[in-house]
């Protein structure tokens, strides 16, 4: 059980070990030119280790060290209170909930634009070019946009960073979906025929189930450019709140272990929400007898 | 007693537009079918034996001449259930038990629950898979799948069963056996069985009427009305009067085959 259990974590860990070795690497290679500046300045010559000690602690590294970041997640998260402004947590939850709610209402688009390319023919010739057209737009260019006129019309808040994570992540959706529902064989199809099967029980019986493959590897996809939509819609609401913000207030101010920590966060967040997508696959999966 | 003409076809043809231009996958096919016959329809690959089942359960359109089965067009007889049709392949839904893939088309057809489970348990007695009701199909073996699939086809207690190489798949040894399983169930239900094949022993062993058909175009070269009697035994292949139809049979593939040599 416990050698099981090690098999599965052990290369992960040992990646995760190489990628930190790695990242202090680097940031002893960017950070020495300003500690060397700043030594010069001073008029003192650096032994190595000292030169090496001072590009792990540098207020405004260029690469801030791995605990460096660490230590500033942690003094954001548990040693602060959720409800300050400088928590990680307090922002990490505003970007949650536009996310999952962009999430949804990608995910219900993305199936809905789906089934009706499955069965409308007129559908099927002419909206998937739009589809892929939408996701050609740089997401930066949309994004303040769609704010500016959500706003102008009277919505703001939350909706309009929702709908920025929809326009991301209904596209995996459709494009997994189409494929899904198309998956059944012609023996499959016509078998359903012979049944007198309606359309509707077709998709019921058999589209949708079909699909459930499909789908799952979709929404995997969805959830992460769901976070990303969310990020980007926070930046042009003037950095008030949320994961987005931090990065960009970090940004204004040179902040960049602020930066790292909140990319760490954002990071974290979507490995935790893709992974729990892999989980409710597994079980359903599962319990359909394909897994 | 046996008068009641479940298929009938007169002049039937029909022809595939395909790229490399027409193909007449039948042509002037008149065939009449009555209640309770076995009829397998034999010859090789392209001369139309799937496409007339297919033409009977409305899944191809003739381009001329007539058929009705159960005195209904075909649209009109699938529109009311009026056939089991099992594929070459079991075709069941991984995500569904053995039983819920029986329950399916009863679902479909908006059977309540308790008449589907009655069903359910019904057929699977008739094809000997009782206790594998709870079992996904990946747990059984090829044939016992089929077993699964003709189940599903019978669930619905149609008079007509379609089946288009359903044994196709299986090893000899299984084949066999489904046969004979096959036989009885025959018996037993007195229904009308349409079976499309292409091996000659299996064609003579089940069939009151062997329909022999020959390629480009597809059409029927010979119809052989059995004299065995209804109850088979398998070693009923080893008697003078099966070779003899046997030889029929071949005789006739042949002559079918006779512009291609």
């Amino acid at each position: 059980m416990i050698q099981r259990l090690w098999q599965r974590v052990a290369p992960v860990l040992s990646m995760v070990a190489a990628l930190i070795v790695l990242w202090y690497g680097a940031a002893i290679w960017l950070n020495t030119h300003w500690a060397e500046d700043k030594a010069q300045r001073a008029g003192v010559t650096l032994t190595t280790a000292a030169l090496i000690a001072d590009t792990w602690s540098q207020e405004k590294p260029k690469l801030p060290a791995p605990h460096q970041v660490a230590h500033e997640i942690w003094k954001t998260t548990a040693l602060k209170k959720i409800t300050s402004k400088r928590s990680l947590i307090h922002h990490s939850k505003i970007t949650l909930s536009s996310t999952l709610l962009g999430f949804a209402l990608g995910t219900v688009l993305g199936i809905t634009l789906a089934v009706g390319i499955v069965y409308n023919r007129t559908m099927d010739m002419s909206v998937m070019p739009w589809v892929i057209a939408s996701q050609t737009i740089p997401i930066l260019a949309v994004a303040p946009m769609i704010i500016v006129v959500l706003n102008a019309v009277g919505i703001s808040g939350l909706l309009p960073k929702a709908i920025i994570s929809m326009y991301l992540s209904f596209f995996p959706v459709v494009v997994g979906m189409v494929k899904g529902l198309r998956s059944p064989d012609h023996m499959q199809l016509d078998q359903m025929r012979t049944w007198n099967a309606g359309g509707g029980q077709t998709l019921w019986y058999l589209r949708l189930p079909a699909s459930m493959p499909y789908l799952f590897t979709s929404l995997k996809i969805a959830m992460a450019a769901s976070l990303v939509g969310a990020v980007v819609g926070e930046l042009p609401t003037g950095a008030v709140a949320g994961l987005g913000a931090r990065l960009l207030a970090g940004s204004y101010y040179g902040q960049t272990i602020q930066i790292w920590s909140a990319l760490i966060m954002a990071a974290m967040l979507a490995a935790l929400l893709v992974g729990l997508i892999g989980v409710l696959q597994r079980i359903t999966l599962k319990h359909m007898g394909m897994a | 007693m046996n008068t009641k003409t479940v298929i009938s076809a007169k002049d039937l043809s029909l022809t595939f537009q395909t790229n490399d231009g027409q193909v007449q996958a039948l042509k002037d096919v008149s065939l009449d079918i009555n209640q309770g016959d076995f009829v397998s329809f034999i010859g090789p690959s392209g001369c139309g034996k799937t496409t007339f089942l297919r033409v009977m359960a409305d899944l191809e359109t003739p381009t001329a001449g007539n058929i009705t089965v159960n005195g209904k067009t075909p649209e009109a007889a699938r529109r009311a259930r009026g056939y089991g049709y099992v594929f070459q392949a079991a075709g069941l839904y991984p995500w569904r038990t053995i039983g819920g893939n029986i329950s399916l088309p009863l679902e479909v057809m908006g059977y309540d629950k308790a008449t589907r489970a009655d069903r359910v348990r019904h057929v699977l007695d008739l094809v000997e898979l009782s206790g594998f009701e709870k079992k996904f199909p990946w747990q059984l073996s090829g044939g016992m799948q089929q077993r699964a699939s003709i189940a599903r086809a019978l669930a619905f207690d149609a008079d007509l069963l379609l089946m288009d190489e359903p044994f196709g798949a299986l090893d000899e040894i299984v084949r066999d056996h489904l046969n004979e399983q096959l036989l009885q169930l025959w018996m037993r239900t007195n229904k009308t069985i349409c079976f499309v094949t292409h091996s000659i022993p299996e064609a003579v062993y089940l069939s009151t009427k062997i329909v022999v058909m020959s390629p480009r175009p597809g059409r029927i070269t010979d119809v052989i009305d059995s004299p065995l009697p209804k109850e088979r035994p398998l070693e009923i292949r080893d008697s003078a009067q099966f070779i003899e139809i046997a030889h029929r049979v071949r005789a006739g593939l042949r002559a079918g085959h006779g512009d291609l040599a």
